[in-house]
């Protein structure tokens, strides 16, 4: 079912992925943590592909591999022989098991499995310590990898979390972020002198450093005994507005544990970022240490600086829902106008969070639609001649065929380097957007004028 | 230090020496063990892909065709239809109720909107389970529309590759036989399992012109539905690439009495050999002898590159992991050419056959393995202390995080590997690859520290 904004049935060039790729991102970001997907072969390794020629990064996810007799008599057997090979060759402490299609069709209890795959591993004894075992029930046929990735998480918390004496630590859920988001991330709370918890964290599982020997799990991830603690935390930080109205995470463990919960959209740009600075200072009762006012304070003198070259552009959003509502926000800010904002995804929350970033600063509303593929926003964008596509690399044929810059931001980044290292968060992260922004303006005023400036 | 290879795949794994070679292969992949091996779904979309002026529409959860949108470096000479991706998208609903309506109303839409000369549809595994007819819906949406509309029966969980590239070939079969064959030289041939990335297929094309030989039908590179309905007007199957496409010639064997001969396109012995197999074919003096000056020509200019290629290569240690095992065999001899020794080759899906024949050709020592993954694989890159590692975009960070060099020489990659061109092509990114400074900086080579310490860099 596409949204009502969609007139086609049919879709072309789809402008989200699937649920268990989420997933596995997610768990990806825990440490000592092995994906594994219960389904046919292909999907991990598709998946696995995709993820790599982001992150350039090993991305083992394990399958239970089903074949056409397991399709006929489930895939329980296949299962717990896949979770047992992952324990002895992996050390997996962690696996998360994500569903796809295929057994959610053919209707496993994984939860089921899982539990007596646990009995039998007791009463057997002598296969060590089992790991912890997650189940996540991530159809692919409903969803995107973003109701995926965000399903995981509340899965991990919600089967790991513990209450008990609190401690005083933050939880921090940020979403789907690259690793120099959340090392950013990290260094922000370490200057708020608050201790945090970021689930997942994939800053160093996902851009890790040159080996000497391959690790079968990359190190680095959200420690589990940091999970299980969430529970006991102060406060839960948690990224992303058009959740707001959703049975995430966090408003879980307010529910279960009391862990008051502060949902707040993604801090991109100038506003974003000051609502997620605002909470810190209140949840460490100190003010911002000077060096991240001193980049506020260049932020904004950037943007002067910039102001003229950017007024009155005209702008194409497109990705991940939350991601667009941070870029919309930041846009607004500098005087572009996000004419239209466009997502695969359909949380029914789209337009709300975009009407609330950008309240007060655009003459007229943009265009916010859900359920978009690349077919729709070539149709729609096509009578509003944007002067800019910002976005994943998935729109780069948009680009080409209108000869307009593209600012790549988000997942994935399939035809340029180091798009894990793209930071977005923030007001360092407004910083070098704009300076993006700024110079893909000028770059193409220059190629496109007759005289050739030297002088901008 | 525990073996990384699993129990159940101590056969799948032969260490070339004094013990009788005897592979296990064929087997459906160990739950757990992180296959590098796709699904019969992927099979099927790789070798239909590149057929430019049909529509591919994947009948499916988004998944299937996001992750195939655009993927191959397979070039076309005109329309570029195979580079869009089209899918049903199903949802929970259809899923419930069937897919069938919302399949048909999608093809319509898409070939009105695209007017192309084919459908593919492709079956995922969903559809395998929900029992959509996907016969009955292609047969009606082709008469509605005038077009072979063809199903592809590549339900992923229903082997691996290898039955995709069956349900491919089944699907082109269809459209073989339909076309009009006047006017096509008795000198003609299809060129089978060449698919045209970064333009190989131009060049190879280029060569059976200089030899006065026909080109009827890419099968698939820069393919067109029409070439494919009338390839059985064509003298002889020219067949590339172990798996993919030779149940088709097979079938066109069977049925139109078209004779094949294997080929490889890679490498200067193996490309050189498949000019000559089929100017024997031919039987004509003429041909045979333009064959020669091509071979001569091409060679004269090669040559000399190479050498200097050699010498600076001569001794470095390769390894091969690939989908096929077809092409195994031609990446052994193009590094033998290069100087350089094979110190472990395996594919996803090789036969028994295959392997005999990686057995004989390959050094005491070599590693031959069979549907590997990530742990092994890195085990016997660092074992062997392996220069430079051959395979696909999955096996890349498993070279690159142990500071070991990578070529791509898959779906992917963007510089042509076939032909005569393709060895210069391919000793070029080998040099560039191998001779980087950046490996000795690494911790495999200068130590987890390497020469940096907070010493030296005060």
């Amino acid at each position: 079912m596409k949204s009502h904004n969609a007139p086609y049935t049919s879709t072309t060039n789809a402008c989200k992925l699937c649920k268990p790729l989420g997933a596995c991102l997610a768990f990806r970001g825990i440490e000592g943590a092995v994906p594994f997907l219960h389904g046919s072969q292909g999907c991990a390794t598709y998946m696995r592909r995709y993820i790599i020629s982001h992150f350039r990064e090993p991305m083992d996810i394990a399958s239970s591999s089903l074949g056409e007799k397991q399709a006929v008599y489930g895939g329980g057997p296949n299962l717990k022989q896949g979770l047992k090979n992952v324990q002895t060759k992996y050390g997996a402490r962690l696996i998360g098991v994500a569903t796809t299609c295929l057994t959610e069709t053919i209707g496993d209890d994984v939860p089921g499995l899982v539990k007596e795959f646990r009995r039998e591993m007791a009463e057997s004894n002598g296969h060590g310590d089992l790991p912890a075992l997650v189940t996540v029930s991530t159809p692919s046929f409903s969803g995107t990898h973003m109701e995926g990735f965000h399903a995981a998480v509340k899965a991990v918390v919600e089967q790991m979390a513990e209450g008990g004496p609190p401690t005083g630590t933050v939880n921090l859920l940020p979403g789907f972020v690259s690793p120099a988001d959340l090392r950013y991330l990290q260094e922000v709370m370490e200057d708020f002198g608050l201790p945090v918890i970021i689930l997942p964290d994939i800053s160093e599982t996902l851009d890790g450093p040159a080996q000497t020997d391959y690790e079968k799990i990359p190190a680095g991830g959200t420690p589990m005994k940091d999970i299980q603690a969430m529970g006991r935390s102060r406060a839960t930080i948690e990224f992303g507005r058009t959740l707001f109205s959703q049975e995430t995470a966090g408003r879980f463990l307010e529910n279960h544990f009391g862990v008051s919960w502060r949902p707040l959209g993604m801090p991109i740009g100038l506003r974003e970022t000051d609502r997620f600075f605002q909470v810190l200072e209140e949840l460490s009762g100190r003010p911002a240490a000077s060096g991240h006012a001193r980049e506020r304070g260049r932020l904004l003198d950037a943007m002067v600086d910039g102001h003229k070259y950017v007024f009155g552009k005209k702008a194409v959003v497109y990705g991940e829902e939350d991601l667009v509502v941070g870029l919309a926000a930041f846009l607004a800010e500098i005087g572009v106008r996000p004419v239209l904002c466009a997502s695969g995804g359909h949380s029914g929350n789209f337009a709300e969070a975009i009407a609330a970033v950008t309240a007060g600063l655009l003459p007229e509303p943009p265009l916010v639609r859900e359920g978009m593929d690349f077919y729709d926003i070539a149709e729609e964008a096509q009578s509003l001649a944007p002067d800019l596509l910002i976005g994943h690399s998935k729109g780069y044929h948009l680009a080409r065929k209108w000869k307009t810059p593209l600012i790549r931001v988000g997942f994935p980044i399939h035809d340029r380097f180091g798009g894990q290292r793209i930071l977005h968060l923030g007001y360092r992260g407004a910083q070098s957007l704009l300076d993006k922004i700024v110079n893909a303006l000028l770059e193409k005023k220059q190629q496109d004028s007759p005289v050739g400036y030297g002088y901008l | 230090m525990e073996s990384v290879i699993f129990e159940e795949r101590q056969n799948q794994v032969h260490r070339k020496g004094k013990q009788p070679f005897d592979l296990a292969c064929n087997k459906d992949s160990l739950a757990g063990a992180v296959s590098q091996r796709a699904c019969v779904f992927c099979g099927s979309r790789v070798v239909l892909y590149p057929i430019a002026d049909a529509l591919h529409l994947v009948h499916g959860p988004i998944g299937c065709a996001a992750y195939t949108w655009d993927i191959r470096g397979a070039l076309s000479s005109g329309p570029e239809l195979h580079r869009l991706s089209f899918s049903t998208d199903l949802q929970e609903r259809d899923v419930i109720f069937g897919g069938e309506k919302k399949l048909y109303r999608a093809l319509k839409e898409l070939i009105e909107r695209h007017h192309p000369k084919a459908a593919f549809v492709y079956s995922t595994c969903i559809v395998g389970l929900i029992g959509d007819d996907l016969e009955g819906v292609c047969k009606k949406a082709g008469k509605k529309t005038g077009i072979p509309v063809l199903p592809v029966q590549s339900e992923g969980f229903k082997g691996n590759k290898r039955a995709g590239y069956h349900a491919a070939c089944q699907a082109m079969f269809r459209l073989v036989g339909t076309g009009d064959t006047t006017g096509i030289s008795k000198k003609s041939l299809n060129i089978l399992g060449d698919f045209n990335l970064a333009g190989e297929i131009w060049i190879i094309r280029d060569y059976f012109k200089r030899m006065g030989i026909e080109v009827v039908a890419n099968i698939t590179g820069d393919g067109r539905v029409g070439d494919l309905q009338r390839a059985h007007g064509a003298a002889l199957n020219v067949v590339q690439c172990s798996g993919a496409t030779m149940d088709l010639a097979l079938m066109m064997e069977e049925v139109y009495g078209i004779p094949h001969v294997r080929v490889s396109y890679f490498g200067v012995e193996d490309m050189a050999e498949s000019l000559y197999t089929v100017a024997r074919f031919f039987d004509d003096p003429k041909v045979m002898e333009r064959t020669r000056k091509l071979v001569r020509d091409e060679l004269a200019g090669l040559y000399p590159r190479l050498q200097e290629f050699r010498r600076a290569l001569t001794g470095k240690k390769a390894a091969i992991y690939v989908g096929g095992a077809f092409k195994a065999f031609s990446l052994v001899k193009a590094f033998r050419l290069l100087g350089m020794e094979v110190v472990l080759v395996g594919s996803q899906t090789g036969t028994p056959q295959d392997y005999q024949e990686l057995h004989d050709i390959t050094d005491e020592g070599t590693i031959i393995v069979d549907d590997s993954n990530p742990l092994e694989l890195s085990s016997f890159l660092k074992e062997k202390d392996v220069d430079i590692f051959v395979g696909g975009v999955k096996e890349r960070p498993i070279a690159y995080k142990l500071g070991v060099g990578f070529c791509d020489h898959n779906h992917e990659r963007k510089e042509a590997l076939e032909g005569f061109v393709g060895m210069l092509n391919f000793a070029q990114e080998v040099y560039n690859t191998v001779m980087s400074p950046v490996w000795q900086f690494v911790p495999r080579k200068a130590g987890v520290r390497g020469q940096w310490s907070v010493a030296s860099n005060q």
